[in-house]
């Protein structure tokens, strides 16, 4: 499979053989990285990471990958200290910084930004998140977490908690979803519901889906619960945020009726949803949810630079 | 005999069957409202058989193209188009919806980077009936009454 000089932008580009095939080489490179400590494949490539809208653990993630990899980095972690200030337009910051590096990590908070920096760029560019739209390297290591501690996607029940409407995670992570042979669970209060078109086309890929407001009661039911944080500042209205703030919480009460082998994730940070109590228990996955950031952030980088044949 | 109301054009496009009170729109898409040398004729409101209430849109000296033909089709799918060759109609079809449509509409979505930066609009045809596109850029959805008002 071909993937050097490719775009990673949305999940939508992606077919199930390309999902498989990232995992795949993921699980390959985490092997080789714990049999040899450091990696070289990217001896002599710069990443330069454009993060117009600061975002610490996804920036970490893609430099500790990159680092891992052999390679090196450059970049800004916001927007404050660029000409981005002087009023230089989003497509001429990426023709400058495209020639100081080979791939380039853009995560900026206009949805599409990510798609117009490829188009613009003649090396491969990947999307660290655009505004509310997608966040695609979050939602492969997400499926790579699953499959790590399933040994499967297949046949799973998940559920997915919390602000449905506006996270963006989990509306990639359902599209991606609905290549496998899944059941979702979609748990959420009324006014944070999975909007309606993300609903009709899981349901035209044949995904059975439940919407519901009852975690309690659909927990017993569940694989996996991913748990995601109400995000104020994605609402456009603060009295609309009050209202929905606080509205579940998953702590060892909560838990006590599920599968001794459901796993919860979460994309962190999160906030007051998941207790800390239920860090010590034999479902928390959310921190190993973390580390499979860069054996999947180092399949991508090195795919698109085309170091890794013969992996 | 039926009065006639339009002038016949001896060379040019008839844009028929045009649902009533959208004739400015597709005079405004197809951005005929510059001057470019031909007669432009709009009858609006006139009686159909088929319709109702129809527009219909002369332009003289003008041969579409067919982007330029299917971009009406967003907003008359109901529309036919005649080209005339000496008061004749030469050829006649039916408007499509084209599987992209691009430079015409605008994102709805007020944080799409096509709003904000140069780019030329550019959408998806999800669905023709209920028509639904997606936006190249933001990926967002938007329906037939969004699309009527960014166009």
């Amino acid at each position: 499979m071909d993937w050097k000089g490719r775009d990673v932008i949305s999940v939508r580009d992606f077919s199930k053989e390309d999902i498989e095939f990232v995992l795949k080489v993921a699980e390959r490179l985490e092997t080789e990285l714990n049999e040899k400590g450091a990696l070289d494949y990217a001896r002599g490539k710069i990443l330069a990471t454009l993060f117009f809208e600061p975002s610490t653990r996804t920036r970490l993630s893609f430099e500790s990958a990159m680092h891992r990899l052999g390679g090196s980095v450059i970049g800004f972690s916001s927007a404050s200290s660029t000409s981005v200030k002087k009023g230089e337009s989003l497509a001429d910051t990426i023709k400058t910084v495209e020639q100081y590096s080979d791939v380039i990590v853009i995560r900026h908070s206009m949805e599409g930004a990510a798609r117009l920096a490829a188009e613009v760029a003649d090396i491969p560019v990947i999307n660290a998140g655009d505004g509310s739209n997608q966040h695609p390297t979050q939602t492969l290591l997400d499926l790579y977490t699953i499959k790590r501690a399933f040994g499967r996607i297949d046949g799973l029940t998940i559920g997915l908690l919390g602000d449905l409407k506006y996270g963006r995670t989990v509306h990639s992570l359902a599209e991606a979803l609905a290549f496998y042979d899944v059941e979702l669970y979609l748990i959420s209060p009324e006014l944070l519901r999975m909007p309606k078109h993300i609903i009709e086309e899981l349901q035209e890929k044949g995904v059975r889906i439940h919407e519901t407001t009852d975690l309690e009661g659909t927990i017993p039911e569940l694989d996996v619960l991913y748990v995601t944080r109400i995000q104020r500042e994605r609402f456009p209205d603060e009295q609309e945020y009050l209202k929905v703030k606080g509205s579940y919480q998953v702590n060892c009460s909560v838990l006590k009726n599920a599968k001794e082998t459901l796993k919860v994730m979460h994309p962190l940070p999160r906030v007051d949803e998941i207790h800390p109590e239920v860090d010590r228990t034999e479902h928390a996955l959310y921190f190993r949810q973390v580390f499979s950031g860069v054996p999947v952030r180092m399949a991508l980088l090195g795919l698109t630079l085309g170091v890794l044949e013969g992996v | 005999m039926a009065e006639l109301k339009v002038t016949a054009i001896r060379e040019g496009t008839v844009i028929d069957h045009i649902p009533a009170g959208k004739g400015l729109k597709v005079i405004e898409i197809l951005r005929l409202n510059r001057p470019n040398g031909g007669v432009l004729l709009l009858a609006s409101n006139v009686h159909s058989g088929k319709l109702g209430r129809k527009d219909i849109v002369k332009i003289e000296g003008k041969f579409l193209s067919e982007e330029e033909v299917n971009k009406i089709a967003l907003i008359a799918p109901t529309a036919t188009v005649n080209i005339v060759r000496d008061y004749k109609v030469a050829e006649k079809f039916k408007v499509e919806i084209p599987d992209e449509i691009t430079g015409i509409l605008r994102c709805a979505n007020p944080n799409c980077v096509s709003n904000h930066e140069y780019t030329v609009s550019k959408f998806y045809v999800v669905s023709r009936e209920p028509l639904k596109v997606r936006c190249h850029y933001c990926e967002r959805t938007m329906e037939e009454e969004e699309i009527l008002r960014n166009l």
